[in-house]
């Protein structure tokens, strides 16, 4: 083999495949700009207290449904107004973000884990274990899965860590339906085959040939699911099943300040809008981690 | 053939019902909040308790609970609601023609308006509408049911106060009523105000729910239509004059549909869940708002009775799917 032939080999030449994988990326608007907003949401809720211009459980009754900045009677200082309680709408806002954080990363990890261990399985061994597998999600996709999610919650106690769970419970099917797939095309491939036929024994195979080729696909649905976390987490606060009422929330924010609607629109309004921008980020990172990942659609 | 494959997919679908009921019947059993507890005056003694237990047969173990129930519901029995002492399978006829309106009108809305979008999309192709209509489309898929609920309460609400915000018809209006199936009726007895005062109920929940829906369905409809105009067959009736739009509706579309109908039956699955939320949102009186309630009172017949109906659903509505993509493939239907 001459010199020539070997250096026109990929892999052999220019970076490696880490960081050819890590400039498709950045090269995605969809990656930059909804991973950003994430970025930037992950810093304001790390630095909440920093950043947070009053204290978002502070009630001052003579601060009550104030309207935000620029509206008339609005106080300076309450940027985005006040509750009927008179607590600050942007404070709340801002500790907001840390429950759907925590929640968003903590449970679509959970899931992803839990979706992929069984997809694998059900893709690799086939046969009964995967037949076991696949009626087990046909059963899960037969609920409701807000339903579902409602009555786990009961279940447990409300509380985050009900909520995380919950989502676990439920969302681990979305992985192990694509991984179960993605495994089972894998295992057709050349490189499976050479694996086996140099001895490799077969759960070496799955864990350290087929998992790598996987977790592309697995990425994007894992921006996806943080953003499902966030909305279940909304609608969990929303029916008054999620945190205590202490800890301020955007589903239980967007459920008090449904009552008076009417009055102080703008204690319903910020937190959805927050909500709406938090869905969107996580759903362009998914979209822009698929595109750049997916060697099919980047050609 | 085809009867045996129809027998082995009821079979399935037996068998995923059964997993269901299990599942309930386990998970509610394990719920802390004890359901005689909380229908009981503090007052009560140990004795009243007991026999209340014994009352609604919560005294035996888990595996004799389980034959009781699966016995009685056998025979169409589901039980009496705990919080609202009533027959479950009375309280689910009452409250279940809503929900289906409510899932009918969301379907239909989606099918029109999405389908109506892609023959659009694809007749402006490659243009600047195109890019418009992709864009709109995105951003309906990216956000989910719930939170356009949340913004369309926002918006009529307080912005534009021209639709009620809660409720399925003003009672005063719908007083006459003899049946749950509020559509049917109205239109069948010619009662036009009932009829546009539903319409009205219905026009915010069905937008949340449907919206979502119809871009899945104008994004996939686009791409089939989009790739069945590509073809040679397309380019022979073209040649022989034919006008762009019949050559989409007439050409295209019978082709495109299939895909495109696999794909709205299992996203139509996603809204019958999604109604949940969404009458809850809007104070809408279905099952789905039912459900809530009944989690949060512990109501263990009422919420194993629900989640059935919601499995029933679930189930009949892929195997209709399933014979309906037969239908609408030869291929398949020749098999």
């Amino acid at each position: 083999m001459t010199e020539a032939s070997v250096s026109s080999f990929p892999a052999a030449s220019g970076p490696n495949l880490a960081t050819r994988r890590l400039r498709a990326l950045l090269a995605e608007p969809k990656v930059t700009i909804g991973g950003g907003f994430i970025l930037a949401l992950i810093a304001i809720a790390l630095f909440a207290p920093w950043i947070a211009p009053k204290n978002p459980l502070d009630q001052d009754l003579m601060l009550a449904s104030l309207p935000p900045a620029g509206l008339a009677s609005a106080e300076p200082g309450y940027y985005l107004g006040t509750d009927d309680l008179g607590r600050d709408v942007l404070s709340r806002l801002i500790y907001g973000a840390r429950i759907a954080l925590i929640v968003a990363f903590v449970a679509a990890s959970l899931a992803a884990l839990a979706g992929t261990a069984l997809g694998l399985l059900a893709g690799w061994y086939r046969g009964w274990v995967d037949g076991l597998i696949s009626r087990l999600v046909d059963i899960w996709m037969a609920f409701p899965p807000v339903l579902l999610s409602i009555l786990l919650v009961a279940v447990l106690g409300a509380g985050v860590g009900s909520v995380i769970a919950a989502i676990a419970i439920i969302d681990w099917t979305r992985f192990c339906r694509v991984v179960r797939a993605e495994t089972m095309a894998q295992a057709q491939a050349d490189y499976v085959t050479a694996a086996h036929a140099i001895g490799f024994p077969p759960f070496h195979i799955l864990m350290r040939e087929i998992l790598p080729n996987v977790v592309p696909a697995l990425l994007a649905l894992v921006s996806l699911e943080m953003g499902i976390a966030v909305i279940v987490e909304a609608i969990l606060s929303f029916v008054g099943l999620s945190v205590s009422s202490d800890t301020p929330t955007w589903g239980g924010m967007i459920a008090e300040g449904r009552q008076f609607i009417h009055q102080t629109w703008w204690v319903f309004a910020a937190p959805l809008a927050a909500l709406f921008a938090t869905v969107l980020a996580f759903n362009q990172l998914g979209d822009g981690l698929r595109r750049a990942l997916d060697p099919v659609l980047r050609r | 053939m085809i009867a045996l494959a129809v027998l082995r997919r009821l079979l399935v679908a037996l068998a995923t019902l059964v997993g269901v009921a299990i599942v309930v019947f386990v998970l509610l059993r394990v719920v802390p909040g004890d359901p005689v507890a909380m229908m009981i005056s503090p007052g009560a003694s140990a004795a009243d308790v007991a026999a209340l237990r014994a009352h609604y047969g919560l005294d035996g173990s888990l595996l004799s609970q389980f034959a009781v129930w699966v016995r009685y519901a056998l025979r169409g029995d589901f039980g009496t609601s705990i919080s609202l002492h009533r027959d479950v399978l009375a309280l689910l006829g009452e409250r279940l023609p809503a929900t289906l309106e409510l899932a009918t009108a969301a379907l239909e809305f989606a099918v029109i308006v999405g389908g109506a979008t892609a023959i659009a999309g694809a007749m402006a192709r490659r243009t600047w509408a195109e890019s418009v209509i992709d864009a709109v489309n995105g951003l309906l898929l990216a956000i989910p049911d719930f939170v356009w609920a949340l913004a369309l309460v926002l918006a009529f609400g307080v912005v534009w106060p021209l639709l009620p915000l809660t409720g399925r018809v003003n009672p005063s209006v719908a007083a006459g009523m003899a049946t749950p199936f509020y559509f049917a009726e109205s239109l069948a007895r010619l009662r036009f105000d009932v009829f546009f005062d539903l319409l009205k109920h219905l026009a915010l929940p069905t937008l949340a729910l449907g919206l979502p829906l119809a871009a899945v369905i104008a994004r996939v409809l686009k791409g089939a239509l989009n790739e069945a105009m590509a073809q040679d067959y397309v380019l022979l009736a073209r040649l022989k004059g034919m006008s762009e739009l019949r050559l989409v509706l007439q050409e295209a579309l019978r082709n495109a549909i299939g895909p495109t109908l696999a794909l709205t039956g299992v996203q139509f699955t996603f809204l019958i869940g999604g109604t949940v939320i969404i009458e809850r949102i809007f104070a809408y009186p279905g099952i789905g708002n039912m459900a809530i309630e009944a989690v949060i009172n512990r109501d263990l017949p009422l919420i194993q009775g629900l989640v059935l109906v919601f499995a029933v659903i679930f189930i009949l509505i892929n195997i209709a799917v399933d014979l309906l993509v037969a239908l609408f493939n030869p291929r398949l239907r020749h098999a």
